[in-house]
């Protein structure tokens, strides 16, 4: 199971806090799915271009298919895209 | 595709870049060379107010005026649905963009446009523009960030309610958001530390500052096809935005990219070309629309000035345990500053356990605010930057120890989360420390200045192809526009892969029909991205190659190995060179061609040092830059004198950012320093040498260990620079620019203090 | 408005065009002449992407009158250097990296090739106050400096 980190704002609005947690999901697409079951409304937020995700430090701007293992760390970060 | 060390031929050298001869024999196209038959010259008007209502325009009179095709307003823009264009290191609200081409209701800022005209002659197009009636209802207006925050502050959009915050506002105000990055405890890092020291900040808005104003010739068909030429980062994202505005299919519009004079984050975005297929389409005609120098200044996307605030614990062994940092940006007329660059990247080059960084987006009555290299990080770092240095002083640690002390290394959790691969923070600061320029004498009034600077580099979305011409040539599609030497870089790599060299490469940018998707030229991705889109398509090609020759020698595919521009026989010493192959093509299955079209992760974070002298003239507070050198880790430099090259340039910028660019407004809001006389950008005169020390700590998620180089120089002249006035006169300079008035009033202020002390 | 028409010698060929009196020498050059080589920054005289030699002096083609040329001899980017050679400073620049968008190279160009035909040896400082009229946003000037000094050195026939 990855583990996943809610830091930042995404770790106030769904967790009260910052928040490490065990979640299985072998790719990106499966966690989120994962995610919302835990934390309903999260997906939205996870799946919306202002977010990206880093997998074992790499970042992806446009993850979904990008492999998760058993061992690693994930986190859910604002995309460095400036303009809305 | 990773890192893998081996032996390079080209990777590394410095061939003359393929299109030098073009743009030294002034022969280079950019987007005003371009004309067409029957060519109509467009003009814009733009509101000479800051913030107003329109409440008509009446454009009769200029529709009326011989030799006039098309005239347009914002009624003729139909609003498109809301939505998001991806735009590099941006992200454009297409509603916004709508509003921002053609003002509807309202104007936002001095300069917005609210009618374009279409002529036979710019001379009868911009008499046109004088007949056009508009009627403004004039509206208070606010600049600054900080009183665009209070509650009495003059109100942009009346349906604008911050986002970020619990529970949800009940009024709209000019914040349009809040964002939050942090960790730890930061009361228990403040109880840890043994110094705490706080200060504020302010920066003013500046321009990207590119040489070349925009400009566009757009030709809509009567069929719907329609064909744009101009000069932006990327044909794609000029197309997808067009087509959003315009309610256009994606396959109507060809866009082609005219070289680029400079760009810098400026040009990934749209002002003129909607407007002139808006234009083409009324009239029939092809319509070549440019901006002056002061459209440029006054209505394209310059960046944030700041306001902020930087609080940093650190115990007597030189420990940081502790930052909090608040970031207040302009956004310009509408909602997307990068504040959240600069909140996630201020602290990035540390590793610091305790973190609470808050940063605010703010609407304001200036020109949407748009992508300026490394967009919000400089300053954020100036802010940074500046309380470590006075750390450091306090606690009498040299200034690069201080910073290598609590560098972030491989292993350290980034502020914004993950945790960090490979990266020469290390490197960069002790190369610094070790080179002469950190040992040389200083002189009365003079001092030096250390700063660090971090940027995250982005990859996305690149195509290539790579095809094999008859007499051993190769023809390298590729489609991001170079604006600083990318055609060498892409063609370089290609030759490494091929095993030839880099002259047997010819590139070529192609238009929005020729290739598949490629995101801009911007997040200093393209040598790493497109470069993985260039090596995996000539990888591609390397494959049908030794395809080809098994098929020719009638052996297996694994039989056959690739070294030095040739197939060879690995059990065996026939050897087929890419021209013999290429020859046989027709009779082998047609004539070879790679390609590649891909997404790229994991570009690796560029980290830097600065190394700044000055001399303060205490009669006149001008600033002289004495010396400079950089010191950055470029991964692996594939071009370096074009590595040296950003180095350089991005400092430059920086310097001028710190000591006298910013942009100044009269009360009623209007731009008063719309020109190069008065936006003073730095001149040959104004600089020394600028030693660049290309560091290469490999980035392992591409095969030659590429980073991005372009945007992280611009992160720490201004740290550097206040940090080396300190250093020569004892004054510390937070609110920029360090113009020689505001150096001259803060010696004097001093001096009395000194003296009444 | 009646037109002017001018007669003049641009990069050694004898030139006629008409033009409209506030029209610039950069516009006649850019959209009547067809010679886009010289670009326009601001059309202010403060960026010097349009720098060309009228009897030998670099003047800003933004801030003269087209109809000033009558009579004088105007040299542009397209007159430096021939169709098999590059002039030195031209070779400079691509040698030492000395661009990056190109924009503001033709004005560059054309500045420091009258610099040094007047002061074959410059020293940095004068190169630096020379060019001073022109804006470069990409390199920093430091490649354009050294480009300039490496030209001069060539041109008096000392290797770099």
């Amino acid at each position: 199971m990855a583990r996943v980190v809610l830091s930042g704002d995404l770790g106030r609005r769904f967790a009260g806090g910052e928040v490490e947690i065990r979640v299985s999901g072998s790719n990106v697409l499966r966690l989120i799915k994962a995610l919302e079951e835990r934390y309903p409304g999260i997906a939205d937020v996870l799946e919306s271009d202002a977010m990206a995700v880093a997998i074992d430090g790499i970042v992806y701007q446009d993850a979904m298919l990008e492999d998760v293992g058993e061992e690693s760390e994930v986190y859910f970060l604002p995309a460095i895209r400036g303009g809305r | 595709m990773t890192y893998e060390p081996k032996n390079l031929r080209v990777v590394g050298t410095r061939p003359i870049r393929h299109d030098g001869a073009d743009k030294v024999t002034g022969r280079a196209n950019y987007a005003s060379d371009f004309t067409l038959p029957g060519m109509l010259w467009g003009r814009v008007l733009r509101s000479p107010h800051a913030h107003t209502r329109v409440i008509s325009i009446n454009t009769d009179k200029a529709r009326a005026l011989p030799g006039v095709k098309a005239v347009i307003t914002g009624a003729d823009l139909t609003l498109p649905p809301p939505g998001i264009t991806q735009a590099g290191e941006s992200a454009i609200n297409t509603q916004h963009l709508a509003k921002n081409l053609l003002a509807r209701d309202k104007v936002f800022y001095d300069g917005h446009p609210v009618a374009a005209v279409a002529a036979i002659s710019e001379a009868i197009a911009q008499q046109a523009l004088g007949l056009i009636e508009v009627v403004y209802e004039v509206l208070p207006h606010v600049i600054d960030v900080d009183e665009a925050m209070r509650d009495d502050a003059p109100l942009l959009h009346d349906d604008l309610f911050t986002e970020g915050v619990e529970p949800k506002p009940e009024k709209p105000s000019n914040i349009a958001k809040r964002i939050f990055v942090g960790k730890g405890d930061i009361a228990k890092g403040f109880a840890e530390a043994d110094i705490v020291i706080e200060r504020s900040f302010t920066t003013k808005a500046v321009h990207q500052g590119y040489i070349e104003p925009q400009g566009v010739v757009a030709n809509y068909a009567e069929d719907g096809q329609a064909m744009v030429w101009c000069s932006s980062q990327g044909q794609f994202l000029i197309r997808d935005l067009c087509i959003t505005m315009l309610g256009m299919e994606a396959s109507s519009l060809k866009v082609i990219p005219a070289e680029i004079g400079g760009g810098f984050g400026g040009k990934t975005t749209v002002y003129l070309e909607p407007l002139a297929l808006m234009l083409s389409k009324a009239a029939g005609r092809p319509v070549k629309l440019t901006m002056t120098r002061g459209e440029v200044l006054r209505a394209t996307g310059p960046h944030s000035g700041s306001s902020m605030t930087a609080k940093i614990g650190a115990m007597k062994d030189g420990t940081i345990t502790t930052a909090e940092v608040v970031i207040k940006f302009q956004a310009g007329a509408f909602p997307g500053s990068p504040v959240g660059a600069a909140v996630m990247f201020c602290s990035a080059p540390y590793d610091i356990p305790n973190l609470s960084i808050t940063g605010y987006d703010v609407v304001v009555n200036i020109p949407k605010i748009h992508a300026y290299r490394a967009p919000g990080a400089p300053n954020g770092a100036f802010a940074f930057e500046t309380v470590l240095d006075e750390l450091a002083r306090e606690l009498k640690m040299d200034p690069i120890d201080f910073r290598a002390k609590n560098s972030a290394v491989e292993g350290s959790k980034s502020p914004y989360g993950p945790t960090h691969g490979p990266i020469g923070g290390i490197e960069c600061l002790s190369s610094a420390k070790n080179h002469p320029h950190y040992k040389a004498n200083l002189g009365p009034n003079q001092g030096r200045g250390v700063a660090s600077g971090f940027w995250i580099n982005i990859g996305g979305q690149s195509a290539a192809t790579v095809v094999v011409n008859r007499d051993g040539t190769i023809s390298l599609v590729e489609g991001c526009p170079d604006i600083g030497g990318t055609r060498a870089s892409l063609a370089m790599m290609c030759a490494e892969v091929l095993g030839i060299v880099a002259e047997k490469v010819r590139p070529s940018i192609v238009d929005t029909t020729a290739i598949a998707f490629n995101d801009v030229t911007g997040g200093s991705r393209v040598t790493f991205a497109t470069g993985i889109a260039v090596v995996q398509a000539t990888e591609d090609a390397v494959r049908q190659m030794r395809e080809r020759a098994a098929k020719m020698w009638d052996i297996e595919v694994d039989q056959v190995g690739w070294r030095d521009g040739a197939a060879q026989e690995l059990n065996g010493n026939r050897s087929l060179t890419i021209s013999q192959i290429a020859q046989k093509a027709a009779k082998t299955g047609g004539q070879i061609m790679g390609h590649a079209s891909i997404n790229a992760h994991g570009a690796g974070p560029s980290l830097t040092t600065h190394l700044c002298d000055v001399e303060v003239d205490r009669e006149t507070g001008k600033i002289t830059i004495l010396r400079y050198t950089t010191f950055q880790d470029a991964g692996k430099a594939v071009h370096p004198s074009y590595v040296e090259g950003q180095m350089q340039g991005g400092a430059a910028q920086g310097i001028g950012w710190a000591l006298n660019e910013e942009y100044i407004h009269d009360a009623q809001g209007r731009l008063e320093n719309a020109g190069f006389l008065d936006y003073r950008m730095p001149v040959a005169s104004d600089l020394p040498m600028i030693d660049a020390v290309i560091i290469e700590v490999p980035n392992p998620n591409h095969p030659f260990g590429v980073r991005g180089v372009g945007e992280a120089p611009i992160v720490p002249p201004l740290a550097a620079i206040a940090n080396a006035i300190y250093d020569a006169t004892g004054v510390r300079m937070r609110d920029l620019p360090f113009s020689p008035p505001k150096v001259l009033a803060a010696l004097e202020a001093a001096g009395k203090a000194k003296a009444n002390g | 408005m009646a037109k002017s028409h001018v007669s003049t010698t641009v990069n050694g060929d004898p030139v006629e065009f008409l033009c409209d009196a506030p029209e610039t020498m950069l516009d006649v050059l850019r959209n009547t002449l067809g010679l886009t080589g010289t670009k326009e920054g601001c059309g202010t005289g403060d960026c010097g992407a349009c720098s060309i030699i009228v009897d030998g002096r670099v003047v800003c083609g933004c801030l003269m009158l087209a109809v000033e040329a009558t009579g004088k001899q105007v040299t542009t980017i397209e007159g430096i250097g021939a169709p098999d050679r590059l002039h030195p400073v031209q070779q400079a620049f691509l040698e030492d990296a000395a661009l990056q968008c190109g924009f503001c190279t033709p004005g560059f160009i054309v500045a420091a090739k009258a610099l040094l035909d007047r002061n074959p040896d410059p020293s940095e400082t004068e190169i630096r106050y020379w060019l001073a009229g022109n804006l470069c946003r990409c390199t920093g000037y430091d490649k354009i400096v050294r480009a300039v000094q490496h030209a001069a050195a060539e041109m008096k026939g000392q290797p770099a």
